[in-house]
């Protein structure tokens, strides 16, 4: 296994992969639990039907795809919590729309300018050979954007998360932290986009946060757990992905479901009766707390 | 100046409105119950007052110093709340927000705070159990001691005691009652519960997609509008 593991280091493209993806699934994970939780789930996949749609018409275009898809996916960021905001439309279905609408818009690009093939393919599902260095310099520092911006505004997005209205009237600015927390789920679904492909990629902001909803029970410990998942499934992910020779995208989405039914029976496990069969002394799980 | 005054203020959802013609004023100290049946523009008041929604005529005027951060809110729970995997004294520490401004982090005083509004509603113990797991009257204490955390000055209740039992109840309502007369906090409540707001509250205010009636709870057992909601049953 480790020669395989050298082996795997020793490809270039891989190695960019690696650092891309890990950064991803990191803040995909950060963000993945305040959107679980605010209910909008469906967003993420939202954004990147729209990432799908801008992608195309970049390439068809000449332009460079990062620096087109970026900052169409955050302006749709915007829209659809401005919308989920008003009465008259419902979310769930201005997001239908703009996702559906958005992907009909890239195929018919791509049909008409490079026609179907692999490409597309590669579009949908990913591909661990799209990395460029300059996607890698790009997602460290998006990264680390990311990560400062959420450690320094967690308490902030706590609050929003767990009640929007009591954040506003006690003189919280919460449209500005929902506003935030939107722009940071765009960026991070964009950089992700081409290696999980766009069908695939909201799956790293949901699966963590609800695999570690299973068994933790404070917003900082499933904060925690979920980066923690994410960044260990991702991995398996790649190995796996590498070994049997399949999709990386779909692998990763693979190991996550596995995680996803491995905790949601671990917490059926009877934590107490376990702890004293054992005699153990460290708490290992908040569950018998 | 009172805390807050109500000049002629109306509310509207999408042009049709839902309560008007409210004048009246809270002073320091008060103890606001606000009464009415459902639909009768109770929940949006209390919202227009956290300004959370601007009234659609008239004006809500705050004074006597009071700030928008520097009031505490105890909102009915929603179905995500239920549901939400947080620590009660993770949701309590919450309430410090408003007043830490950009500050990313809580202070030693903060967490101070927290706790000690959290051991004055005997909910201390269970600082560290998940919040979706505590019972109806734990979670309002919670909800309360993060309020109290928030503020100083002013606090609002919507409808602290619904789908609790009585005895939880009753022991709430206690609370409330020595938050106000204690610690001087002014207290602005809508409730479903007739017979508890004359007991416990200062002054009335009574709607109806209007304001029927607005004034001190012995004048209001007394009016007509307070014995007809009461149901005859006031000898008093």
């Amino acid at each position: 296994m480790l020669e395989t593991i050298r082996e795997i280091l020793s490809y270039g493209f891989i190695v960019r992969a690696l650092v891309v993806g890990l950064l991803v699934s990191l803040c995909a994970a950060l963000l993945g639990v305040s959107l679980v939780l605010k209910r909008y789930s469906m967003i993420g996949d939202g954004l990147s039907h729209v990432g799908f749609g801008t992608l195309a018409a970049a390439t068809a275009l000449h332009l460079a795809p990062l620096s087109v898809a970026i900052p169409v996916s955050v302006a749709t960021a915007f829209l659809l919590l401005r919308i989920s905001g008003n009465s008259k439309i419902k979310g769930d279905a201005a997001i239908a729309l703009i996702s559906t609408g958005s992907m009909a818009v890239g195929v018919v690009i791509i049909s008409m300018t490079t026609g179907m093939n692999t490409d597309v393919c590669n579009y949908l599902f990913g591909s661990i050979l799209a990395m460029s260095l300059s996607d890698v310099r790009l997602s460290v520092v998006l990264a680390i954007v990311v990560l400062v911006l959420f450690t320094f505004f967690y308490s902030k997005i706590f609050a929003v998360t767990f009640d929007d209205d009591f954040a506003r009237a006690t003189g919280v600015k919460s449209g500005l932290y929902n506003m935030l927390i939107a722009l940071l789920t765009a960026v991070t679904i964009v950089l992700g986009m081409r290696m999980m492909g766009a069908l695939l990629i909201s799956s790293l902001t949901i699966f963590p946060a609800l695999t570690s909803m299973r068994l933790c029970k404070k917003f900082s410990t499933v904060t925690v757990c979920s980066v923690a998942v994410s960044v260990i499934c991702f991995l398996i992910g790649v190995f796996s992905s590498y070994v049997y020779a399949t999709p990386t995208g779909a692998s990763v989405v693979i190991v996550n479901i596995a995680a996803f039914i491995l905790f949601w029976i671990l917490k059926f496990v009877p934590w107490a009766r376990v702890r004293r069969l054992f005699g153990a002394k460290t708490d290992l799980s908040e569950k018998g707390a | 100046m009172a805390f807050i005054t109500c000049r002629d203020v109306s509310f509207a959802y999408d042009g049709a409105t839902a309560v008007s013609g409210l004048n009246f004023k809270v002073d320091r100290g008060d103890y606001l119950c606000i009464v009415g049946e459902n639909g009768s523009g109770k929940t949006t008041l209390l919202r227009g007052l956290l300004k959370l929604k601007q009234p659609s005529s008239g004006s809500v005027l705050t004074g006597d110093g009071l700030k928008q951060n520097e009031i505490g809110y105890l909102p009915q729970q929603t179905a995500a709340q239920r549901d939400f995997p947080a620590s009660a004294y993770e949701v309590v520490l919450s309430g410090r927000l408003s007043s830490r401004g950009l500050l990313p982090f809580y202070s030693r005083s903060d967490k101070a705070e927290a706790r000690e509004n959290m051991s004055r509603l005997g909910v201390l113990n269970l600082k560290n159990r998940c919040y979706r797991e505590l019972s109806g009257g734990q979670q309002q204490r919670v909800l309360l001691a993060r309020a109290l955390c928030a503020t100083s000055k002013l606090l609002l209740l919507d409808e602290p005691a619904a789908g609790l039992d009585p005895v939880v109840r009753q022991e709430l309502y206690r609370e409330i009652e020595l938050i106000n007369g204690e610690r001087d906090i002014t207290v602005i409540m809508v409730s479903h519960d007739i017979e508890s707001a004359v007991r416990y509250a200062s002054h009335i205010l009574h709607l109806r997609r209007e304001q029927v009636f607005f004034g001190t709870a012995a004048e209001y057992t007394a009016s007509a509008a307070g014995i007809n909601f009461l149901g005859g049953s006031t000898d008093a």
